[in-house]
């Protein structure tokens, strides 16, 4: 059975959770709805809704045990949700355009007898790949990865990063749409991380679209379009990564030679002193105003900067400080 | 946007193919099947070993050799008459052999001698042919007080010199003989049909396990419907075992082949004198085949299910136990019912799904109707299939802790419009 899949909403729409701008005709290749889920009682999701355009990469943030494997398997199809509708590509049962979706889950597995010739056509099969076309094209993948010495090997034998390319290449063999991502990170070491950014940027420059759950904030920040941030099975936040930043003010940072006078009471109410700097953020009314105040007063200005909020930031601001304490946590366990 | 044709997902045959196709090739080229093939010829050797040094101890032990300490004329006389009636009453004869120390020592004491518990003899008679003594324990003397006097009136020439031709005319069967003999096959077949499940079964136990344990059933899962796994690990495992069974009896088939007669004089137990079962041996076979392909995926369905919810392979044992437990007893069920065809117990052997398999190879070697197969070939396959349903349902309820919703129930399978 021939299928088209195209006709279906677009990020023009402008879905609850969609990262797209007003204009953006891009079709969606996933939006969920009030997604709920609970197991035993608990509510591991709790009314999630994600909007993602075709082609973009989009990023699942938060802390472990936030959600984000749960969401993900509901998007795939892998468990039902209990509450709320999921589409992929304007399907509402995964299952049904399987061929169009890679995924890679967060507990790595392969079979450790099978060549990683074999593993990469297997898991092409498993969407629909003739064999003889799967080996083909592994080889070729594991060559354009440098993996083409270890063709024949098996997986028992190689390096656990080598055999997290194995299967990452086994999620792409079949070329889909959309690529699923479940913690792609974890496990791998600066270089190999490296490398997996360039597949990704690689794969959404091909019109791939690329959703990828990860605790560590600098992921998201360099590689994403829109991010859903993710605590305790809720989604505070969804939309671009830039919407994200700009939801908080930029920071100043301010350097005076004077400790005391007047020019003080000009310093916004939230402003902390740390040291001889000022940190605070930039007033509605812009930096000029309070930089004449300051001359005028006679703060001896020292030094003076204005940054915009990072992605952190915003995760602070919109997930919280215990949320983004526990992803602290997490990123220096995955690091020890 | 246009978007290209794509052939969106593999059919649930395909998918199942996909995952039997891999698995049947992983299970045949691993060590562990070669040593699964070698399993049963150990219990064989075993076997062999014990029964042939069972035998000769026994041989040692119970030993059928009656003492003469007569005179060595009269002894002769004994051992002539002996062989001369033997071929008339065979195996109720016992082995005669003078006592070396008797004809050495003609003050030669037997019971003495018996009590010293000397020599390896049932029993040691003196005297002569006429007025014979048997020396020897209450029982030997019950068991060949009556041989040893037909043998010494025997040696006396009192006995008839010639037995009366007793003519012979067989009756190729009756129906109460059909019957009978036609249980030996069924029962035999039964019998076949359940060990090779339970061997081969068992295979399946682990396999989810082990696709637990590699951590790639979610990979499967998103890629795969559940039940689609299922069906294609049973069928691989299936295969498998008909590969173990070709291998088996073919090994079996060169044995016979070579010392089929050896195996039937050891045995006591000769296939050709099976008796032909009702819907005769080549439909018979088929169906021994077809009913155990549907034991196995009966079986191997609720293994499967079970592997699919426990975290080790310990936890499969314990959990398998009652299936086990289980088999056994729709085995002596379905066996108990052979001889009460037609019983409401036999019907109910028939209608369980676990049991059918069996009850039905019986009845094939009982019954001549044919019809009854097909219906009850249709009713396990049927029950194949709700099993693994019923088991990939639970396997994402309690594994994948599933819920129940996801769908858009207001337009069920529909696209958004753009």
């Amino acid at each position: 059975m021939d299928m088209a899949v195209s006709d279906h909403n677009t990020a023009g729409n402008q879905q609850q959770g969609s990262i797209a701008v007003p204009g953006d005709a891009r079709p969606l290749a996933i939006e969920a709805h009030g997604l709920v889920k609970s197991f035993d009682g608990t509510r591991a999701v709790d009314g999630v809704d994600i909007a993602v355009p075709e082609g973009a990469i989009y990023g699942i943030l938060g802390p472990n045990g936030a959600g984000k494997t749960t969401t993900l398997r509901m998007l795939l199809g892998i468990i039902d949700p209990d509450e709320g509708v999921r589409r992929v590509f304007g399907h509402d049962r995964p299952h049904d355009i399987g061929r169009l979706i890679g995924y890679l889950p967060e507990e790595r597995g392969l079979y450790p007898a099978m060549k990683c010739i074999e593993a990469i056509a297997f898991m092409g099969a498993l969407r629909g790949l003739p064999l003889k076309e799967g080996r083909k094209r592994a080889v070729e993948l594991l060559e354009r990865h440098g993996l083409g010495h270890a063709a024949d090997r098996q997986i028992r034998q190689l390096s656990k990063g080598m055999a997290q390319t194995v299967q990452l290449l086994g999620t792409l063999v079949h070329k889909p749409r959309l690529v699923v991502l479940d913690e792609p990170f974890s496990g791998l070491d600066a270089i190999n991380q490296g490398k997996l950014e360039l597949m990704i940027r690689a794969l959404a420059d091909e019109g791939v679209t690329v959703i990828f759950s990860t605790h560590v904030i600098h992921h998201a920040e360099r590689l994403c379009e829109g991010v859903a941030i993710i605590a305790g099975g809720k989604v505070p936040y969804a939309g671009s990564v830039e919407a994200a930043r700009d939801r908080i003010p930029a920071q100043v940072r301010l350097e005076t030679r004077a400790r005391e006078g007047g020019w003080l009471a000009l310093l916004p109410p939230e402003t902390r002193r740390n040291g001889d700097f000022f940190h605070f953020p930039l007033p509605e009314s812009g930096i000029e105003p309070l930089l004449k105040g300051l001359i005028e007063g006679e703060a001896g200005i020292l030094s003076l900067s204005i940054e915009r909020a990072g992605l952190h930031d915003a995760f602070v601001a919109i997930a919280g400080e215990a949320a983004a304490r526990q992803l602290q946590a997490d990123n220096e366990g995955a690091a020890a | 946007m246009s978007a290209p044709a794509l052939r969106p997902r593999l059919s649930a045959l395909e998918a199942a193919w996909v995952i039997a196709r891999r698995d049947f090739v992983a299970v045949l080229f691993s060590r562990a099947f070669l040593f699964f093939l070698l399993g049963p010829l150990f219990p064989v050797i075993v076997g062999g070993l014990a029964g042939s040094i069972g035998g000769e101890v026994q041989r040692e032990a119970v030993s059928i050799e009656v003492g003469l300490a007569l005179s060595p004329a009269d002894n002769a006389a004994m051992m002539a008459a002996r062989d001369r009636l033997a071929p008339q009453l065979g195996g109720a004869m016992p082995q005669l052999r003078p006592v070396p120390e008797a004809e050495s020592d003609p003050a030669f004491d037997a019971r003495a001698f018996m009590e010293a518990r000397r020599g390896n003899y049932a029993a040691i008679l003196t005297g002569t042919p006429a007025a014979p003594t048997l020396v020897g324990t209450e029982g030997q003397l019950r068991r060949w007080q009556g041989p040893i006097g037909l043998v010494a009136a025997e040696a006396m020439s009192a006995a008839p010199a010639t037995f009366p031709p007793v003519n012979a005319e067989i009756v190729s069967t009756s129906a109460a003989s059909e019957r009978t003999t036609r249980i030996q096959t069924a029962q035999i077949a039964q019998m076949l049909l359940f060990l090779l499940t339970m061997l081969l079964a068992g295979m399946v136990l682990s396999n989810l396990v082990e696709e637990k344990a590699n951590k790639i059933i979610e990979i499967l899962a998103a890629a795969i419907p559940m039940d689609a796994v299922f069906m294609g690990k049973l069928f691989a495992m299936l295969a498998v075992s008909f590969v173990g069974i070709a291998v088996w009896g073919s090994v079996a088939w060169g044995l016979f082949a070579l010392g089929g007669d050896a195996i039937t004089r050891v045995t006591g137990f000769d296939l050709a004198n099976l008796p032909a079962p009702a819907v005769g041996w080549p439909l018979f076979v088929a169906l021994g085949v077809l009913y155990f392909a549907m034991a196995y995926l009966l079986l191997g369905a609720l293994f499967l299910t079970i592997g699919s919810m426990a975290a080790s392979v310990r936890e499969v044992q314990t959990l398998s136990m009652p299936v086990t437990m289980m088999q056994l007893m729709v085995f002596f069920l379905a066996a108990y019912t052979i001889k009460q065809p037609g019983s409401t117990l036999e019907l109910a052997a028939i209608a369980f799904p676990l049991s059918s398999p069996f009850a039905m190879l019986a009845r094939a070697a009982m019954e001549p109707e044919i019809w009854t197969h097909a219906a009850a070939l249709a009713w396990q396959a049927g029950a194949v299939v709700l099993i693994v349903k019923g088991g990939s349902l639970l396997f994402r309820k309690r594994v994948m802790k599933s819920g129940g919703a996801g769908r858009d129930k207001s337009k069920k399978g529909a696209r958004l419009a753009a």
